[in-house]
């Protein structure tokens, strides 16, 4: 805030003219810098509205610093004529002045010195006259006073191309008078503070306004992951439905779980090398409950439990194959069988973890991904059960159209029954991905900039909270 | 989900009605299929290769259905037809024969020599007799023969079929096994003879048969068959001879299936609607090493005798025997009530392989039924929900660690050997990884044993951020273990870190103190937790210190070494933490 003596003073000044002043006749007027006058301007315009303002240019002459020299103490060839005295002054003497050779030349042009070259004792330069008019420094003090005007433009251009005069844009105010037009300022204060709280002096006070157009400052804050909030809702939504999460911590497994306790024939597509992560150390999995292995093999090789059986050769060395885990059925296949054997109480289960594919990559697929799975376990139930339920889980994900979105189904028999569950017991399960919903709920189009290290940092600061069902 | 692509006027007039697009995606959809796609040879190319190259292609209307992966007979155009006749009821099921020669004449024979032990000694074979085709016909047939090759044969590695113009050729056949020096014939499609070794250089830079070339390619031993007259009817499964190719005007067609009868079931079956008596195939002799003599196709039917209840049961609708019959009648499987209570008998046609349990039959019910009448209904199973502790833990730590202003990063479980031993200046044999024995690129060479890494990738990834960067990231890296059934085991980590023109070794150290606070855990040498100095080679020497509690070690924390920073692409000092939550449960 410029002082306020300032601030009236210009007030004062525009008070008396009608119609408004520049800013710049107002610094020559008060007889001080533009540059002050225009903070002071500034000032005034925070107060509101009591001046109001227009900016405009203009174009004005200005001495160079060679120019402000001139003005002071003459042209280079007047000093250079004045150096000299009646008797003449020796040439190499008056080229060392610091005027010397522009002054000499420029003298010599006006013919207002002569040089005897002949003269004894080395060259000479006489005075040609008894008096000069030294009219580039009469011009440039005109410049100085601001008169400028009444100098001919012919003249002008002549000093600017001897680097004395320059034209430089000057920006200013038109000010007139604003709507709370007075000649006196009360300071405005720009925030509350606890003295003026203790004193009662905020009463007496005006304060600035705010600009409500900004922003705020930005919470010094962290922040969770986008697809970690939907997995989070995603789990509240399974518990509201009652289900128990599963222990999926195990993301190495072996083909037995993985496949082939899920009736999983061992030349299936799915347990090729170019579709799962196959593990090298360790390779083997090395211990299986006994009697469930057998029961495995025989379904698979030779059916039973009323299945025909894929009447393939099933190995034990196949089985035994360790390997990224490719869905987190194997876990619930691991959960199903501890469950046959106690006796049978009715489950329902879930899991959201990450799960393996050695898949061709691209914008909508990654090696890995998370799974939720849903799994009910009970006696007697029925595909309109598996709907119904279906129904309840995507209502609360606020999804209409379901179908698309995963898989869902009845566990064969040749699954539940080797593990020993009892020949009436249902189990019905779907899948997801976890990425694809949270990929459309933030839209996100490549996979890349949600999940890895890739993702982008402003993403997740900026992504808000999930609600699933709004 | 294996996509058919059939023209939509053939498939039409097949049907002996006209659909608008909208009814025949309605009509998939009741017998559980989906119209994928609508489009047509030009739109794929145009699609593909771009406008100019489509110039010309035929714009005859494409239908791309889904079909389940198990459901063979709808792999072509003519399963296809039959199977929605069935359903809709315009047609009835046919029944599959095998008949003997017309002319009374013996059936063809096929020998199988004991040098095919080495490679698949096991083949089945039948002919389709007095064939119409035409070039749709053809092109049907070539095409489910790939398409059965991809799916059922799993790339040519379980099963081979060819099919040959019986008419160039005379049997009886023989399927032996020879080195690759000794076989020499005229493929399919080459103008000169080949020996098989040099065939299978030929192919190397074949886009479609390269493939299949690594099946047999190690074999001291390739599989040939012959006619009586030497001609080379194939080398499965790699490729034909040309001699007996198949062109549209033949009369009969010889089909060989390495391997599977089902598969040979699957082409006679839907291709035999051409013959001249239609749905009959002609028996083939073969006779194994051992001097057994089968005859094929099998063309097998089986009978399942189910309850009408456990249908209603485990769908859970309410209809009669009769009517149930009647829906599975309408899905190819014949039903009738057998007059004993409400069981009701199936059988199973050699076309539906995948019916292997009366599941499938119930699964083929609720089809024709439709799944849209089904009425839903919520299950009265009772269960009170918990938590797996672990997770719960997490999910609360997470919420306090964002709270005390660390942003959470999500990284692969996977990554490069270089990522957690060179990079960390470890020696991978130290880490005890868990190694990928088949990764497409380094990215996945083994299983992360610490989430730092990650968390500095992430960073490097997001340079231009403002500093200073505060990440965290709580999940599992996975660890050899011997005690466990697959010799690995998870463990759950805490792993933070902070980027920025300083240290900030105190900001990490704050925030283990702020977590062992949200743990309930005090600094006490003995019975709470504490740091002390330490050496680790990812750490700044004198920078790093051991995190204990309850005097168990759980962690680290400290700077990290300027070589670990440069080796990450960073630039900035940085400070992390990383520490096993398990203990805390």
């Amino acid at each position: 805030m410029a002082d306020t003596g300032l601030l009236e003073s210009l007030l004062r000044l525009l008070e008396k003219v009608d119609g408004g002043t520049d800013s710049q006749d107002v610094a020559a007027d008060l007889g001080v810098d533009h540059q002050v006058i225009v903070g002071a301007v500034k000032s005034l315009q925070a107060l509101g509205e009591v001046i109001s303002t227009e900016q405009k240019s203009s174009k004005h002459w200005e001495l160079t610093g060679e120019g402000r020299e001139i003005a002071e103490q003459g042209s280079h060839e007047a000093r250079v004529f004045n150096a000299i005295p009646d008797e003449g002054l020796p040439q190499n003497e008056l080229m060392k002045m610091p005027s010397g050779k522009v002054g000499f030349s420029k003298a010599m042009s006006n013919k207002w010195i002569r040089l005897d070259k002949a003269h004894e004792g080395g060259p000479r330069v006489f005075k040609t006259v008894e008096t000069i008019e030294d009219t580039v420094r009469d011009k440039l003090q005109l410049v100085q006073k601001g008169q400028s005007a009444k100098l001919e433009d012919k003249e002008k251009n002549e000093l600017k191309k001897r680097k004395l005069l320059s034209e430089v844009t000057v920006k200013s105010y038109w000010i007139t008078k604003g709507s709370s037009f007075s000649t006196t300022i009360t300071k405005q204060e720009t925030e509350l503070t606890p003295e003026m709280i203790a004193s009662g002096s905020w009463k007496e006070k005006n304060f600035k306004p705010y600009n409500f157009e900004a922003m705020g400052v930005a919470p010094d804050c962290g922040h969770l992951h986008p697809l970690m909030k939907v997995r989070t809702q995603f789990r509240q939504i399974f518990l509201e439905m009652g289900f128990t999460e599963m222990p999926t911590n195990n993301f190495i497994e072996s083909s037995f779980w993985n496949f082939d306790s899920l009736f999983q024939p061992q030349q299936h597509p799915a347990r090729d090398q170019h579709d799962t992560f196959f593990i090298s150390d360790p390779a083997l999995a090395h211990e299986f409950p006994q009697d469930y292995m057998e029961r495995v093999k025989k379904v698979h090789s030779e059916g039973g439990y009323g299945s025909q059986g894929y009447k393939y050769d099933w190995k034990i060395e196949e089985a035994q194959k360790n390997l990224l885990r490719t869905h987190t059925t194997a876990v619930s296949a691991r959960m199903l069988y501890k469950l046959a054997q106690q006796k049978f109480t009715p489950v329902k289960y879930f899991s959201i973890d990450r799960v393996f594919r050695n898949e061709t990559l691209d914008a909508t697929h990654l090696a890995e991904f998370h799974q939720i799975e849903g799994v009910v376990a009970d006696y007697g139930l029925t595909l309109g059960n598996l709907m119904g339920v279906l129904h309840q889980f995507f209502t609360k994900l606020g999804l209409k159209k379901w179908v698309e979105v995963g898989n869902s189904g009845v566990f064969r028999p040749e699954m539940l029954l080797p593990m020993g569950l009892p020949e009436g017991v249902s189990v019905i399960a779907w899948g997801l991905s976890l990425e694809r919903p949270t990929m459309i709920k933030y839209g996100i189009n490549n996979i890349r900039e949600l999940v890895g290290h890739k993702v982008n940092l402003q993403m997740v600061y900026d992504s808000p909270i999930c609600r699933l069902d709004s | 989900m294996p996509t058919v692509s059939v023209k939509r006027d053939l498939l039409f007039e097949a049907l002996g009605q006209k659909y608008t697009d909208e009814e025949f995606d309605e009509l998939c959809f009741e017998f559980g299929l989906e119209l994928d796609e609508i489009t047509s040879e030009k739109d794929i190319i145009s699609r593909e290769q771009g406008d100019e190259k489509a110039e010309g292609a035929s714009d005859v209307v494409l239908y791309k259905i889904d079909v389940p992966a198990n459901r063979y007979d709808l792999l072509c155009l003519e399963g296809l037809v039959r199977g929605l006749q069935v359903f809709k009821e315009k047609l009835e099921a046919p029944r599959y024969k095998r008949v003997s020669p017309a002319d009374g004449g013996e059936p063809q024979r096929l020998v199988i020599t004991d040098e095919t032990a080495s490679v698949r000694p096991h083949a089945v074979a039948a002919v389709l007799h007095d064939v119409t085709f035409t070039q749709e016909r053809y092109e049907s047939f070539i095409e489910l023969q790939e398409k059965l090759h991809q799916n059922i044969c799993r790339k040519r590695t379980l099963v081979a079929i060819g099919t040959h113009d019986l008419d160039t050729i005379s049997g009886p056949f023989t399927y032996t096994a020879k080195p690759p020096g000794d076989i020499r014939f005229k493929p399919l499609n080459q103008s000169k003879e080949y020996t098989a070794t040099e065939l299978m250089s030929l192919y190397k830079t074949d886009g479609h048969l390269r493939h299949y070339l690594h099946i047999i390619e190690n074999e001291p031993l390739y599989p040939i068959i012959y006619d009586s007259n030497g001609i080379v009817l194939s080398m499965p499964p790699i490729i034909n001879g040309d001699n007996c190719s198949m062109l549209l005007n033949l009369k009969s067609v010889f089909c060989v299936c390495l391997q599977a009868k089902t598969t040979l079931d699957m082409v006679v079956t839907m291709f035999s609607e051409y013959c001249e008596e239609p749905f009959t195939v002609e028996e083939a002799e073969v006779v194994y090493p051992d001097g057994r003599l089968c005859v094929y196709p099998e063309l097998a039917y089986r009978t399942e005798t189910l309850s009408g209840d456990f249908i209603n049961k485990r769908v859970g609708i309410n209809e009669s025997a009769e009517s149930i019959a009647q829906l599975l009648t309408r899905m190819c499987l014949r039903s009738e009530v057998s007059g004993e209570g409400d069981l009701i008998q199936v059988e199973i046609p050699p076309t539906r392989a995948d019916v292997i349990h009366a599941c499938d039959i119930m699964e083929d019910a609720a089809i024709a039924y439709g799944f849209n009448n089904i009425v839903r209904s919520t299950p009265r199973t009772y269960t009170v929900a918990n938590q797996l502790p672990l997770n719960k833990l997490t999910e609360l730590l997470r919420q306090d660690l964002a709270a005390a202003g660390f942003t959470e990063a999500l990284t692969f479980a996977l990554c490069s050997e270089e990522d957690i031993a060179d990079k960390l200046r470890k020696n991978i044999a130290e880490t005890r990884a868990v190694h990928i024995s088949n990764p497409k690129t380094a990215e996945f060479q083994v299983a992360r044993t610490c989430l730092l890494p990650g968390l500095l990738k992430t960073l490097a990834a997001n340079r231009k951020m403002p500093l200073p960067l505060k990440l965290f990231e709580i999940s599992d890296v996975v660890l050899k273990d011997e005690t466990k059934d697959v010799g690995a085991r998870n463990n759950r980590r805490l792993c933070a870190v902070y980027y920025n023109k300083s240290p900030g070794f105190e900001v990490i150290h704050g925030l283990l103190d702020r977590v062992m606070q949200l743990l309930d855990v005090k600094p006490d040498r003995n019975q709470g937790y504490h740091i002390q100095a330490a050496e680790d080679s990812t750490f700044f020497p004198g920078r790093c210190a051991e995190i204990f509690s309850c005097g168990k070690s759980i962690g680290h924390l400290g700077v990290l070494h300027p070589d670990v920073i440069s080796r990450f692409e960073l630039t900035m000092p940085c400070s992390a933490i990383d520490i096993d939550i398990e203990p805390f449960l």
